[in-house]
């Protein structure tokens, strides 16, 4: 079978290989070979070694550095806060009570708009409370990222929620069932039984909410654009700021965007083996 | 799962029901906040802009109220409907090209076992995880330069760079499906094309639908890719219309602003409604296949 299949290789991989080629890899490598050049477009640049890097770390307008503390930590507090919520409310609602059904539709309905809508439509909502401090979002860093907390909260809790449903419901009744015969606490039973069995839907949702912490664009975009000066930048609108708000600084931009891919992978990876080895076979 | 739901209430004992019925309370006053957001933005809609931002919580009557010229203004200066045109037939096209080309590829990578189909699919796993930062700028370039730049062009695009998810969803089930049925159906003298599409490809339906809306959510909304890639003189897409009306360095039309959210928001809601089910579905099969 194998090998009658294997000669229809033109129809069934080609067209999803072309369109990857075009779409993925070859501004892959050629990315990362700019990012070692000197270029204003991609025909006409010159290799300069790591010049780029050089650049991209002491730019000052668009602090990177910066930048990447800043990601780092909202990545960080956002995992915590945003799987504790939808785990919270993943373990309340199946249990099974009145109305379940539609407040599962609710909380996961902000996850169909997209960051750009969000955002401005947040930005309205949090600058008219802040008005009545006499602040807005953009006073200083932290506003914006508390801001953009709150956004990222209640768009991705309830993702998180659906994730974690699906996993508490796939955990066998026979364990519950023993752990409340030999007398566990409903507390005893989450911590010690369910917890442990839930870890692989733990492992996905840690994934998903550290790299979409550290990938956020669009939400960063449309709440704040990075300001005041450039302070409430993330990473990925920092790189975007330095390729297209400024002339002259592609190749900084590139390497930027180089050090970003390899930081988001390597957390990937860490991530994962991380949460991988708590896991229990059932 | 609905069946999970609800089941055990019988069987409770009267402080379980009493808790239950708190809980009940408590969400709903936590799923009414919830809301709550996006009531301001529609009740904002109708208001002059000029108290928007000086009174976005009041309710816009008297003077206030603006009927409906900030809907007006909305759709004149994004040319909404254009907007909505053009995110529907990127979505479409890209989402059908995407689901199956990508099926027919992880088919042939997870029946035909050599080093290229495993260097393959690892090439898809590790295009998931790279940020489009890394690529925007290479990746725009080469779009010009290969006239991929309109609403049908950007279809190639979206199958390039969606094509990491979408492998990964078809070959985690097809893995785990038996391969017996293929084989006795092309020991029977059918050929793989017809093998695939009369065997595999109706095997594959719910995974067809998890992929599909999986990638019609990132589509839809995407704003950065279309941006960069797309002429957008001619052509723009709902969210670039909505950054759109920030314009260069003047003051936002809030009334425009709301407007434009509240009309990107609606067919969005609606399709939610009608389609949760699967959606909901969706995203459990793809947490699932992780």
């Amino acid at each position: 079978m194998e090998r009658a299949i294997k000669k229809y290789w033109p129809i069934f991989v080609l067209p999803t290989m072309i369109a990857f080629s075009i779409g993925f890899l070859i501004p892959f490598i050629s990315g990362l070979y700019l990012s070692f050049c000197d270029f204003t477009t991609v025909s006409n640049a010159t290799f300069t070694g790591l010049t780029n890097y050089v650049k991209a770390f002491s730019d000052t307008s668009s602090n990177f550095v910066n930048s990447l503390g800043y990601t780092a930590l909202f990545s960080g507090i956002s995992t915590v806060l945003i799987n504790f919520l939808g785990l919270l409310v993943a373990v309340l609602l199946v249990r099974g009570f009145r109305g379940t059904h539609l407040f599962r539709t609710v909380f996961f309905m902000p996850n169909l708009i997209g960051g750009i809508v969000l955002g401005w439509l947040w930005q309205v909502i949090l600058n008219g409370v802040l008005a009545n401090y006499g602040v807005t979002l953009v006073t200083n860093e932290w506003y914006g990222f508390w801001g953009l907390m709150i956004v990222m909260c209640w768009q991705q809790a309830g993702y998180m929620m659906i994730i974690y449903i699906s996993g508490l419901q796939a955990i066998p009744v026979e364990l519950t069932e023993a752990a409340a015969i030999d007398g566990a606490s409903a507390w005893q039973t989450l911590t010690r039984v369910k917890l442990p069995m839930l870890m692989p839907s733990i492992t996905i949702c840690t994934f998903l909410t550290v790299t979409n912490g550290f990938k956020l664009f669009d939400q960063n975009l449309a709440l704040t654009n990075g300001m005041p000066s450039n302070r409430s930048q993330m990473l990925a609108l920092n790189i975007y700021d330095t390729f297209y708000g400024r002339t002259g600084w592609a190749g900084a931009g590139q390497a930027k965007a180089v050090v970003f891919c390899l930081l988001v992978v390597g957390i990937a990876m860490i991530q994962l083996r991380l949460t991988r080895t708590r896991e229990v076979q059932q | 799962m609905n069946a999970v739901i609800g089941k055990a209430d019988h069987k409770l004992t009267a402080r379980g029901r009493i808790t239950n019925m708190l809980l009940t309370i408590v969400f709903s006053v936590i799923s009414v906040a919830y809301i709550y957001p996006l009531v301001v933005i529609l009740i904002n809609s109708f208001k002059v802009k000029a108290y928007i931002s000086r009174a976005p919580f009041a309710l816009p009557l008297d003077k206030m109220f603006a009927s409906g010229t900030n809907y007006i203004n909305g759709v004149a200066k994004t040319n909404f409907f254009d907007a909505l045109k053009w995110s529907f037939v990127i979505t479409v096209l890209s989402v059908f090209v995407i689901l199956l080309c990508t099926s027919m590829c992880a088919w042939f990578i997870s029946r035909v076992h050599n080093k290229w189909t495993k260097m393959i699919y690892l090439l898809c796993i590790f295009s998931m995880v790279v940020p489009f930062q890394m690529v925007m700028f290479t990746l725009s370039k080469t779009a010009n330069v290969l006239g991929l730049n309109t609403p049908i062009g950007i279809v190639v695009i979206y199958l390039g760079f969606g094509a990491g998810l979408a492998v990964f969803m078809f070959s985690g089930y097809m893995r785990s499906s038996p391969i017996s049925i293929e084989e006795s159906a092309m020991i029977d003298g059918c050929e793989p094309l017809r093998t695939f599409f009369s065997i595999v490809l109706p095997i594959l339906q719910p995974t067809y639908v998890s992929t599909g809306i999986l990638e019609a959510m990132w589509i839809w909304n995407d704003y950065l890719l279309p941006y960069l890639v797309l002429d957008i003189k001619r052509y723009k897409t709902v969210p670039i219309a909505v950054q759109y009306l920030k314009g260069g360095y003047g003051s936002v039309d809030m009334g425009a602003m709301m407007a434009t959210l509240v009309m990107a928001i609606v067919p969005i809601i609606l399709f939610y409604l009608l389609s949760q089910k699967y959606i909901v579905s969706g995203v459990m099969a793809g947490a699932v296949k992780g």
